[in-house]
This record gives structure tokens, sequence and C-alpha cells, in this order.
């Protein structure tokens, strides 16, 4: 019966700090706003979050899309069918690897850093004492970095694609020879503006937003010592892949799976 | 004597292990009262329940006459405007310089115009001695350094009441003097309530108005400082004069040393 027993206490915690968690996210985006304040703030925080993260975005985006070009073509080229290059790599972009492999690299960049801040800044007791100059820290240091990932995830995204379909044309046309023209124009005629761009566009906004609740959320919410920190870090990231993951399989089908 | 914060029948927990058992205390207006105890006995637990960090599982807290526990958020947070916290670790913003510090809380409750805050600040610095140092950041002062600038950001609002997490732990004997000059002289000169928080016996017998000291979950003497060096309390003078065993034992609970080492062979 001890299993049972423990398998009660594991939801119990978990249903707990999913309480926490959702408490900790109302208290920093619910409430009056206070733009004059919070505005250059979360600009920082964009910077901090978003451009800071650009690098390793355009790095993978640029050799994704040259890989799925040269893997793409091979497949195509046996059939003839090597004008669909375009739309291929656009299609699988901006619909899927787009918002999936920027949000595990953007867990990867900037939630754990998000997390790891955080959690120093419990350690070092700064948190509690911007509590104790009346100053929430919620709305303080949780908001901003909220909105920031928000914000940035969704252009993340779409910066990925862009370089990716620029790096399959520097391998489908510039190196194995597919018409540029094809390469465009049936790219174009293909893509629908609602359908995939949009699309992926709203997938990485929910991304972008479980990330940073998972990684404020453990940040906040981390035991205040060095083992609790990097465990802290070591979750965001774990917990932010999965859920991505996940909610990527649960989005796909709701957005193209049933017509 | 008037009262700035009566502690009633206080019992609290944590994480199921009890820290206090019903204590009661007063820290007066205008005073320096020294709470002393041991590592891990709730020092710090104990400032935080007076900010109103931490809830109480039984009895009361009266800032002024009014109830910390009981205080809605907001009027939690006008309370706190009176009183100012200097952490053991400073806790200054590490992201922002020792000026943006000091001049933080400025910036988020007052609508001084720059110039004024300029002004304010420089004054508060020159109160700890580091109008120098305003440009550096955080992780360029030394350890006594970080913890002056941070007493230069608690006075900034001119709180009716400063408490002092364990200021003078970890510092060199320069740095704990020229703390301890400061404190006396911010509560001379600014007609401020400190409570001090700490287990360094020596300092606090020079600063203090007034002593409390808890051990095993209770105050087990109080007094003034010559009250308290008189005390025939056994475990006031184990902790006084430091000595390793006495009353308070040396030994986390444990079992025979012998039983350990031989197995149930014994
Ligand atoms: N966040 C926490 N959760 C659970 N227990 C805690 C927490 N913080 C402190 N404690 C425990 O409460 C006790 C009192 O801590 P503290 O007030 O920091 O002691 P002191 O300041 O006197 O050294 C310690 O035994 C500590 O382990
Ligand atoms: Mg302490």
């Amino acid at each position: 019966m001890n299993w049972l027993a423990s398998i009660g206490a594991l939801t119990i915690a978990k249903m707990g700090s999913f309480g926490r968690a959702t408490l900790m996210l109302l208290g920093a985006i619910i409430a009056k706003p206070q733009f004059i304040k919070n505005t250059p703030l979360t600009i920082m925080q964009i910077y901090v979050v978003g451009v800071q993260s650009l690098l390793i975005i355009v790095v993978s985006g640029l050799f994704i899309g040259m890989v799925m070009a040269l893997q793409g073509y091979t497949i195509l080229v046996s059939y003839g069918a090597e004008g669909s290059l375009g739309p291929m790599v656009a299609l699988s972009l901006l619909r899927e690897l787009g918002p999936v492999v920027t949000a595990l690299l953007f867990a990867g960049r900037a939630g754990s850093a998000l997390t790891a801040e955080i959690g120093l800044m419990k350690t070092t007791e700064q948190l509690s004492s911007l509590e104790m100059m009346a100053v929430d820290p919620l709305r303080r240091i949780i908001a901003p970095r909220f909105w920031a990932g928000m914000i940035s995830m969704p252009m993340l995204t779409l910066i990925f694609s862009a370089v990716g379909i620029l790096g399959g044309h520097v391998v489908g046309v510039d190196w194995l020879g597919v018409d540029s023209g094809s390469y465009w124009s049936i790219m174009q005629a293909t893509v629908d503006w609602d359908k995939d761009v949009m699309n992926g566009v709203i997938k990485s906004a929910v991304f972008g937003f479980v990330i940073v609740w998972i990684a404020t959320y453990k940040g906040y919410d981390s035991i205040p010592t060095s083992e609790g920190i990097s465990k802290a870090t070591t979750q965001t990231v774990v917990y932010s892949s999965l859920a991505v993951l996940g909610l990527d399989f649960v989005l796909t089908a709701l957005m193209f799976g049933i017509e | 004597m008037e009262n700035l914060i009566e502690i009633d029948n206080l019992s609290f927990s944590r994480s199921g292990r009890l820290i206090y058992d019903n204590i009661s205390l007063r820290i007066q207006k205008g005073k320096t009262t020294a709470i002393m105890g041991p590592s891990g006995i709730g020092k710090t637990t104990m400032l935080r329940l007076m900010g109103g960090q931490l809830k109480p599982d039984s009895g009361d807290i009266k800032f002024k006459g009014e109830s910390i526990p009981n205080m809605r958020r907001k009027r939690l947070f006008e309370v706190r405007r009176q009183m100012s916290m200097l952490f053991q670790s400073g806790a200054l913003f590490t992201d922002m310089s020792v000026f943006d510090n000091i001049a933080f809380p400025l910036r988020e409750h007052t609508n001084l115009t720059e110039d004024l805050i300029n002004t304010v600040v420089q004054l508060k610095l020159q109160a700890v001695g580091l109008r120098g140092a305003a440009h550096l950041m955080p992780s360029e002062l030394s350890g006594g350094m970080a913890r002056r600038a941070a007493l230069a950001r608690a006075i900034a609002l001119d709180p009716e009441l400063i408490m002092y997490d364990e200021p003078f732990a970890g510092q060199d004997p320069i740095s704990m003097g020229v703390l301890v000059k400061l404190i006396k002289a911010l509560n001379d000169a600014l007609k401020l309530t400190s409570v001090v928080v700490t287990h360094d016996v020596t300092e606090v017998l020079t600063i203090a108005d007034y002593i409390y000291i808890l051990a095993e979950k209770k105050i087990i003497g109080s007094g003034t400082p010559a009250e308290i060096k008189n005390s025939d309390s056994p475990l006031v003078q184990q902790f006084l004069q430091g000595l390793a065993d006495g009353p308070v034992p040396f030994h986390y609970p444990a079992g025979d040393i012998r039983q350990a080492f031989l197995g149930s062979s014994l």
C-alpha cells in the first residue's frame, strides 16, 4: 500500500505546486498595469531574454534550414520534384520546426537563465528586501520577465524560420542547383498566411507562455541554496522541453489534424 | 515607556518543526533592542515575522498597536514604509550601482525630482562614509562596504524602525567597529528604534539598551546589559561566555557512540 500513498503524496505535492505557480502568475500579471514604471523594465528584459538569444537562434535556424534542404533534395529529386523544395522547407519550418526548435533553444538559453537569476535573487535576499521595501517582487521582478518572454518568443520563431528558409536557399539553389524562381514562387503559392504562418506564431506564443511561466516559477519557488538553484534550473529545462513537445502535439492536432 | 512592537504569546513552526513556543517580547520606541541566540534558533525568522513576511501560527505581533498578521496586504505595504530591514547578506540589487540601489526606494515611493534624489542619496552615502563609492557596482564592494551601502539604502526613506540581521557576522574587526559606531550614531541622530539580531556578545553589550536571549524555542533571559551580565541563569551564562557544553548540549541528540561503533554486541 505504500506506493499508493506515495502516489497520493506526489499528486498532492504537484497540485500544491501548480496552485502556487498559478497564484504567482496571477499576482504578477493581473494587477493594475503600471506602464510608466514597467515598460522600461520590460524592454530591458526583452534585451536580455530576446536579443541575447538571437545568435543561437540565427545559427541554429541557418543550419536546420540547410540540413532540411539537403535531406529534402535527395528525396524530392528521385521523383523529379525538386522544384517543391521551397514549400517543403518553408512549411516544415513555419508549422513545426520553427516554433518547436526555437522553444527548446529558448528554454535552454533564456529559461534556465531566468530561473537561475530569480533563484539567486531569492538566495541573496533581494526578493525579501524588495518586499520589505514595500515593492511587490511579483510585479517588479516576475512580470517584466514574463512579458519579455511572451513578446520575444514569437519574434525569435519568425526569425528562426526566415533564416532557415534562407539557409535552404543557400543549399538548395546555390549549391544543388534548384531553380531560384521556383524555390520562391512555389513557396509563395503554397504557404498560407493564416494556416501556416499565424498558426506557427500562435504555437510559439503558447510555448513562450509556458516556458517563462515554468522558468519564473521555478526560480521564485526554488530552495534558496546552491543545490536548490541547480535543481530548479535543471527542472526548468526538463519540464519546459517536455511541456513544449506535449503541447506541440495537442496544438498540431487542433490546428492541422481534424478538418 | 512606549512600545513600538509588542509580541504576545507567539508560536511559530516551520516545516512541522516548532521554532517559537509561546513567547512574548517588547521593542521600546527609540531604543536599541538586541535579540540574541545561537545560529539556527530563528532570529531571522523573528525579523521576518515582525516585517509581516511570515505569519505566526498563533499569538499576535503589534506595530504601533496594529496587528501585523491581520493586516491586509495594502496596509502592510504602507506600514512597511515605516520600517526597514538590513539583511544579513546586505541584499543590494546586483544589477544596479550603489547610487541606484540607494535611490531605488526613493524612486519607488516618492515623487522627488532626480536632483533631490541625488542630494538625498549623497547625504545617506555620506552618513555611512561611502560617498566616493556611489558609482561602484555591489560586486566591487568589500563585505563591510556592502553592508554599509545596504544600511544607507535602509535609511533612505527615514524609517522609524530598523531591523539589523546579524550586522556583525563575518566582518573584520575594523568594519565591525565601524558598524557598531554607525548603528549607535543612527539610533541617536535619527531617533530610530533599532532591533539588532546577533550572536556577537561583546558588540551587543555595548550598543543595546535591552537584550533578549533566545534558546530552545523560548526567551531564556532578558534585561539591560548589566542585568544580563549579572544573570544567575546557567543558560544565559553559557551563552555569554561561549562555553561549548552546558545546559545547551554540544551534541545534536544522538545514540551512544559505543553503540554506533561496536554494534549491539555491547
Ligand atoms: N524557508 C525555510 N523553510 C523551512 N525552514 C526554514 C526556512 N528558513 C529557515 N528555516 C529553519 O528555521 C530555523 C530558524 O532559521 P533562522 O531564523 O534563519 O535562524 P537564525 O537566523 O537564528 O540563524 C532554522 O532551523 C532553519 O533551518
Ligand atoms: Mg539568520
